[in-house]
């Protein structure tokens, strides 16, 4: 079951259950002093003025605007794809989000929304958020989205077999899932509020890198805490240490919670120098948000106007 | 894609409230000294912040002889209850002035504004209010029903943290009923100066606390004064030497806390992360000015090289510049001099072998500034794997064996901190019972706490400051 664009030592690790758990085990650990103490220093860096605005720009291209409720419909789902065209009509230089991120069968309709813009599809499959059901009807789930034009897919992890050490079963699925994805890109949630050590946030991402994962997402959104910074730490340091194994660019996403501009910040800062500055893109960060755009724009309107401007000013779509 | 600056965010220094001139504090009032006045220079620009006067021989005697009248009349006789109320008053204050301080003492030493306002100015104040609550409580100390103070303390504090030393100093003398002179370091005298302001604020009887800035000349008369009963030395263990042997055959009580070149031994299994920032930690703190600084690491053969790549590549993100901005992580080197000494003693390093390794972060123009620095290839004979740089250098040595690890930690005239990291509990609590340092951190470094004890083996001095040991040195017991 190894993957074949591996190097030699990291491709042997894959080769059967045993030796997947004794390389998850043998990675070092997390001190959770010390991450969430190096977390909260770094949350303190000053950003204001050109960096601020460079930042909310950045943040904002970043996004994924997302809806994930039961009760979306097309015309919710019409309305977030204009304000993924246009986040701000009273302000064209507004930067575009990166992409919309909607359930399976609604991905007709953001496809359409989003004709012609280059903004991606994201489709959380994969029996979104539990991911407990079959196999078959995961893929199915993948299929629906990817047939339907998602261009990213979102899985989740399954959890169970991930605590019951299980670790070829996940590794297996997220593999399945990736070959049924074709060309579009894989975020594997690993929802880290169920999987609650950070050594297990550790090896859930190198699972998911191992197996062919393009991104490693935080979160379902749907489970609390969700995204936090020490556990976005972890999961930068995955990717920077996947970096210096193979030399492949792999991104992280945090999801859920972050609903203000200072909070992006402090996350844009930890890509900037736990993972480094290359991370500083859409390409290699997202932010799954639902409400934090509107406080991205109405922050870079504070700046650029030099007063604040109420909600009332930006679209609540 | 632009590069992700951060924007400058400075601290006003207009908050230090600096004055053109400071005075010494003799007898609960500021006073012309009859010493030869100094300058004290602002390491980052290397301009004059301050006149200082400084004490003559007279002003010794008249600062030990306010502070055996107070001794003898106020402050030894009161309760410990009433000690105490003075003793939370000054800690109250200096969490009231704490920013004030943290910007006068960036300004003077050098050091990050987030250093002094945030790990500074906290355990000064968390010093005074530990050592408030012990003054009622001597008799249960375990050191008798009734222990005696000593009389008057002189004591001598360094100028890596003028302020935090002068708490570990005076508020675990004043809590047992010593009185007080103290020697600030020649180049940052301001803060405990102004600290002479508090004492005047807290209502403290006159001569409890006396201030008497000078250089090493004044040092060396407070400890020969034949009116002090007890010499409390924080700094360099040359001059603890020389202060060794000037109390010797006297019946004055000493404490030393000198030099350090700790050991930071991380082993195969550590967190590696944050293995690689409690080294940060460790040695770029204060610039690499502190005594108890992870200066020799200690790294597991099987890891170097990925400990040494994980390494390099955080120091490379330290920022250095202003100290007075938020966002710097290392800030200047406190004087010419010391630049200088660190600077010799690094090229020694490479000068006999050891690969030298520079963060390429920018350096300012103006002031005293050191780039972060990494030795690999250091090995136990060489200097800077022998002697205390006291400066952001560090040196890497590497071991194959738990007990080829505390042989080598071992394996310096100092003892004052040491380092282990690992995942194994049981590995931990081996090392630390077979390390010979005073204090011994366990996957983290440079924690301090009032209740901790703090002090050294051989060349790192005796006695302990700190906790419940900590005031044994203050009291006949």
């Amino acid at each position: 079951m190894s993957a074949p664009t591996l190097p030699a030592a990291l491709a042997d690790a894959t080769r059967d259950d045993a030796s997947l758990r004794r390389f998850l085990h043998g990675l070092p650990g997390v001190d959770q002093v010390g991450v969430e103490a190096r977390a909260a220093a770094l949350a303190t860096r000053s950003i204001k003025k050109a960096s601020k605005l460079w930042a909310i720009d950045t943040a904002i291209s970043m996004v994924d605007l997302t809806t994930l409720e039961g009760a979306d419909t097309h015309g919710k789902v019409r309305a977030l794809t204009a304000k993924a065209r246009r986040p701000d009509p009273d302000r064209p230089d507004t930067p575009q989000v990166a992409a919309v991120c909607v359930y399976p069968d609604l991905v007709a309709a953001a496809v359409e929304g989003l004709k012609g813009t280059g903004i991606g599809i994201a489709s959380v499959a994969t029996a979104f958020p539990s991911g407990r059901s079959s196999r078959q009807v995961k893929l199915a789930d993948v299929a629906l989205a990817v047939e339907s034009g998602a261009t990213e897919v979102d899985m989740v992890i399954d959890r169970g077999a991930f605590l019951e050490g299980r670790y070829g079963a996940v590794f297996e699925e997220i593999q399945a899932v990736k070959a049924a994805c074709g060309d579009a890109h894989l975020k594997v949630i690993l929802e880290t509020g169920e999987l609650v050590t950070y050594d297990n946030v550790r090896r859930a991402s190198w699972l998911a890198l191992l197996a062919g994962g393009d991104f490693i997402k935080t979160s379902t959104g749907k489970v609390s805490p969700a995204a936090t910074l020490p556990v976005t730490h972890v999961m930068l340091q995955a990717v920077r240490d996947w970096f210096t194994a193979t030399g492949e660019l792999r991104g992280v996403k945090p999801a859920g919670g972050i609903r203000t501009t200072k909070d992006a910040i402090k996350y844009l800062v930890a890509v900037h120098e736990v993972a480094g500055e290359q991370w500083l893109t859409p390409e290699l960060f997202r932010f799954g948000a639902s409400s934090l755009l509107n406080d991205l724009l109405l922050q870079r309107r504070t700046q650029h106007d030099g007063h604040y401007s109420g909600p009332d000013h930006v679209a609540v779509d | 894609m632009p590069a992700f600056e951060y924007a400058p965010a400075p601290e006003s220094r207009d908050l230090a409230n600096l004055k053109p001139s400071y005075r010494p504090f003799i007898d609960g009032e500021f006073v012309d000294g009859g010493g030869e006045p100094l300058k004290t220079v602002n390491p980052a620009t290397e301009e004059v912040l301050a006149e200082v006067s400084t004490a003559s021989a007279a002003d010794i005697d008249t600062a030990v002889k306010a502070a055996r009248k107070a001794f003898e009349k106020t402050w030894g006789p009161m309760p410990g209850s009433e000690r105490a109320k003075y003793l939370f008053r000054i800690a109250r204050l200096i969490q009231e002035r704490s920013r004030e301080l943290a910007v006068l003492e960036t300004l003077d030493n050098g050091k990050p504004i987030r250093e002094s306002r945030d790990s500074d100015l906290p355990l000064v104040a968390a010093h005074f209010f530990y050592h408030a609550g012990w003054a009622d409580k001597l008799g249960y100390a375990g050191f008798g029903p009734d222990p005696k103070p000593l009389g008057v303390a002189g004591q001598i504090i360094p100028w890596n943290f003028p302020l935090l030393m002068l708490a570990w100093k005076i508020a675990p003398a004043l809590a047992t009923g010593n009185t007080v002179v103290l020697k600030p370091a020649e180049t940052t005298p301001l803060t405990a100066l102004v600290f002479g302001e508090i004492c005047q604020q807290a209502g403290l009887p006159p001569g409890v606390v006396n201030i008497l800035p000078g250089a090493g000349e004044t040092g060396a008369r407070l400890v020969e004064h034949p009116g002090v009963d007890k010499i409390a030395f924080t700094g360099s263990t040359e001059v603890g030497k020389l202060i060794q042997r000037q109390v010797a055959g006297t019946p004055k009580r000493l404490t030393l806390e000198l030099g350090g070149k700790a050991a930071n031994v991380v082993f195969d299994d550590a967190p590696l992360d944050q293995a690689v920032d409690g080294i940060v930690n460790g040695i770029f703190f204060n610039q690499g000015h502190v005594c108890c600084a992870g200066s020799r690491l200690l790294a597991q053969e099987s890891v170097v090289d990925e400990l040494l790549d994980k390494l390099r590549y955080r120091i490379s993100t330290l920022r250095l510049g202003d100290p007075l901005d938020k966002n710097t992580d290392v800030g200047a080197i406190n004087s010419a001099e010391q630049l200088g000494k660190i600077r010799a003693l690094a090229d020694s390093g490479e000068a006999e072998g050891a690969q030298r390794w520079t963060s390429p972060c920018p350096v300012p123009d103006r002031g005293f500034f050191f780039a972060p620095t990494v030795f690999s290839g250091v090995h136990q004979s060489m200097r800077i794997a022998r002697e205390e740089i006291f400066g952001p250098v560090l040196s890497v040595l590497t071991f194959r064996t738990p007990d080829e690890a505390v042989a080598k930690a071992n394996n310096t005239p100092y003892g004052l901190s040491a380092g282990i990291w690992t995942e194994k509990g049981s590995r931990i609590l081996w090392m630390a019972s077979r390390l010979r340092a005073g204090v011994v951190w366990a996957n983290t470094f440079n924690r301090f706490d009032p209740a901790a004890p703090f002090g050294g083996y051989q060349e790192s001095g005796f006695g302990r400051e700190g906790g419940r040991t900590g005031l044994e040195g203050y009291l006949d017991v």
